[in-house]
């Protein structure tokens, strides 16, 4: 008991730490850096709810980029039209709300590579409606001029106040994402993903689970949809492609599916290393693909699991019951 | 009429083409449970392998299509199952759909960087000129290449049923543990799955390069279309996946013809959706047990 209140002592004292980073790192910075580092919130915003389903329900889904698409949309028009974007917040998480327990719906029947392919054509068809009805969402132009949110006196026009506002709002997602993976729900989550059949015997209403899963998981894109419209204040189908929904679903899998930080890990990889990767030119992707195979051949769990893998060599523990532990075994 | 038939023959026979990428994608899917999101990329590329023969060796057009054949059947093939496939699938399904699409990004990213982004002509293996059939104008192209893919159905079907390895396959497909038991060398016969896979993707490239041009984003629409056609008629079999592929194909130029062209890309995507939900096994598939 003492050893783990100690563990979860260093735990706190680290994110306290990471806390204070992303406060006062981005001060003085150029606004590049800021918009690179708030990009970085927000797809891990998305990673975060896409992390839900995949990680800790075990349900596949490349579709997290057509609810970041809803999520924008909803935004962008309500805020044209002169809506607060408080008040459009909760249309577009509604909005994505209820369309993820549609989409939900076939996950009651299919599950793996089926799952991925009705989520696949979702995330198109979803692309082609913002692409042909131009009366709506602007065609393939999109929708660009968004106002930015202010708050009385505090405006997020300029890129750091932006920034602190978003870092904000994640905190919050990140609380709140806590609070559902650690309520007797999201136990039933793991109990889903580890073995279905058993989850199901000892009551857990599987049917609600699943669904659940994958509607907060979909509002979660939504909420990083309805952030990018104001940072970057043009949205169009291109930016919400199938290409989208992959790299999120990369950054959770990069991360490590089914622990808490891994969203922001992997999110940081795929914003960050094409940053690093600059003088590569053209190469980045390619390397950075390489990269992912050769990561899950050797440590399938994503990098926070070398971490776990390290910790485990190093001071071996007793064993954990895998819905009690962090880090998903994706079926 | 006349236009009908037209339409109609065209998309039979980009539909066969649609047919020869789903049956390697149910074929893989049935021996080692693979289920390949870069199958599209396996398409776009051996056109390319073609091309690098052609520009960069210097060799004539036939010898860089068998130069195409021979590379695409070791990498995607053999290369694909020890590297990426054997490593992985002991690690979950999941786990290697995804090492898939990032080798699908991998594929696509390396044919932009190392051989260009444009569009690249593709020398066409028959002649287009149309030929007058009851009336329709018809491209000689389309008749070949939907005789070709019919062909290829054909004979495989006719291997893996009447031919020693081909039954060994079948048996690998249906019950690995049991095929073991029985005498028969599992793991080749996974390895002759996979090098089929390749063989028909290089075919399929072969036949539709001509017309799509090559380039590397070519995957992305193609690979999707053999996904659903593989759904669309049972994932675990042959017949289904030539039944889907020529549906499809079919389908979509009706569509884009009679219908809407805005939504053309729509339909299939549709149909998937309503395949998964009322009949997951597919049109003519038999159903697969489910644990829940």
């Amino acid at each position: 008991m003492g050893a783990r209140s100690l563990h979860g002592a260093w735990r706190l004292l680290l994110i306290v730490a990471l806390l204070a980073a992303a406060i006062l790192l981005p001060l003085g910075q150029k606004n590049y850096f800021i918009y690179v580092m708030t990009s970085w919130l927000i797809f891990a915003i998305a990673a975060m709810g896409l992390n839900l389903t995949l990680g800790y329900a075990g349900q596949i889904s490349l579709a997290q980029a057509s609810f970041m698409a809803i999520g924008a949309y909803t935004t962008a028009l309500m805020t044209l039209a002169g809506w607060h974007w408080l008040a459009s917040l909760p249309v577009g998480l509604a909005f994505c709300f209820v369309v993820g327990l549609v989409l939900g719906y076939p996950a009651l029947r299919v599950k793996g590579h089926f799952l991925a392919f009705v989520t696949l054509a979702f995330n198109t068809l979803v692309f082609l409606v913002l692409r042909n009805e131009e009366w709506l969402t602007g065609g393939t132009y999109g929708l660009s001029g968004m106002p930015r949110p202010e708050f009385g006196s505090f405006s997020t026009d300029k890129q750091l106040p932006f920034y602190y506002f978003t870092l904000g709002v994640t905190v919050l997602a990140a609380l709140g994402l806590w609070a559902i993976v650690r309520s007797p729900w999201g136990r039933a989550f793991k109990a889903l993903r580890e073995n279905p059949i058993r989850a199901e015997s000892l009551g857990v209403d599987t049917r609600r689970v699943t669904l659940l899963a994958f509607a907060i998981g979909s509002a979660y894109g939504g909420l990083a949809g309805a952030l990018i419209t104001p940072l970057v204040q043009f949205i169009d189908p291109g930016s919400f492609g199938l290409a989208h929904s992959l790299r999120i679903l990369l950054m959770v899998v990069v991360g490590g599916a089914g622990y808490f930080f891994g969203p922001f890990i992997g999110a940081a990889v795929v914003i960050l290393l094409p940053e690093v990767l600059r003088f590569t030119e053209g190469y980045y992707l390619i390397i950075y693909s390489a990269l992912v195979i050769v990561m899950l051949v050797f440590v399938p769990s994503g990098l926070i699991g070398i971490f776990g893998r390290l910790r485990e060599k190093l001071w071996p523990k007793r064993q954990v019951r895998a819905d009690m532990a962090e880090g998903a075994r994706l079926p | 009429m006349s236009q009908f038939l037209q339409v109609l023959l065209s998309g039979l026979a980009t539909g066969a083409v649609y047919a020869l990428v789903a049956i390697g994608f149910t074929l893989v899917w049935q021996a080692a449970q693979t289920v390949n999101f870069a199958q599209g990329e396996f398409v776009m590329l051996p056109a390319f392998f073609v091309l690098i023969g052609m520009n960069w060796l210097g060799l004539s057009f036939w010898i860089s299509l068998l130069f195409g054949l021979v590379v695409s059947v070791v990498l995607l093939g053999l290369v694909f199952k020890k590297l990426i496939v054997e490593p992985i699938l002991p690690h979950g399904g999941i786990t290697l759909i995804i090492a898939t699409m990032a080798l699908g990004i991998l594929l696509k990213e390396s044919a932009k960087e190392f051989y260009g982004a444009e569009a690249q002509p593709f020398p066409a293996l028959f002649p287009g000129d149309p030929i007058n059939l009851f009336g329709a104008a018809v491209s000689l192209r389309d008749l070949l290449n939907l005789a070709i893919s019919l062909g290829v159905v054909v004979l495989l079907t006719l291997f893996l049923n009447r031919t020693r390895t081909g039954r060994c396959m079948q048996a690998t497909a249906q019950n690995p543990a049991v095929a073991e038991i029985l005498g028969v060398d599992v793991k080749r016969m996974v390895l002759y799955t996979f090098l089929i896979n390749a063989a028909l993707a290089t075919l399929a490239s072969f036949l539709i390069t001509p017309v799509y041009l090559a380039k590397f984003s070519n995957g992305e629409t193609l690979g999707l279309i053999a996904f659903i056609a593989a759904i669309v008629g049972g994932f675990n079999q042959i017949r289904g996946a030539l039944v889907g592929g020529l549906l499809i194909g079919v389908l979509d130029n009706l569509t884009a013809t009679y219908v809407t062209a805005q939504y053309r890309a729509a339909l299939p995507l549709v149909l998937l959706i309503a395949i998964i939900l009322v009949r997951p096994q597919g049109l003519v598939g038999t159903s697969e047990g489910r644990a829940v």
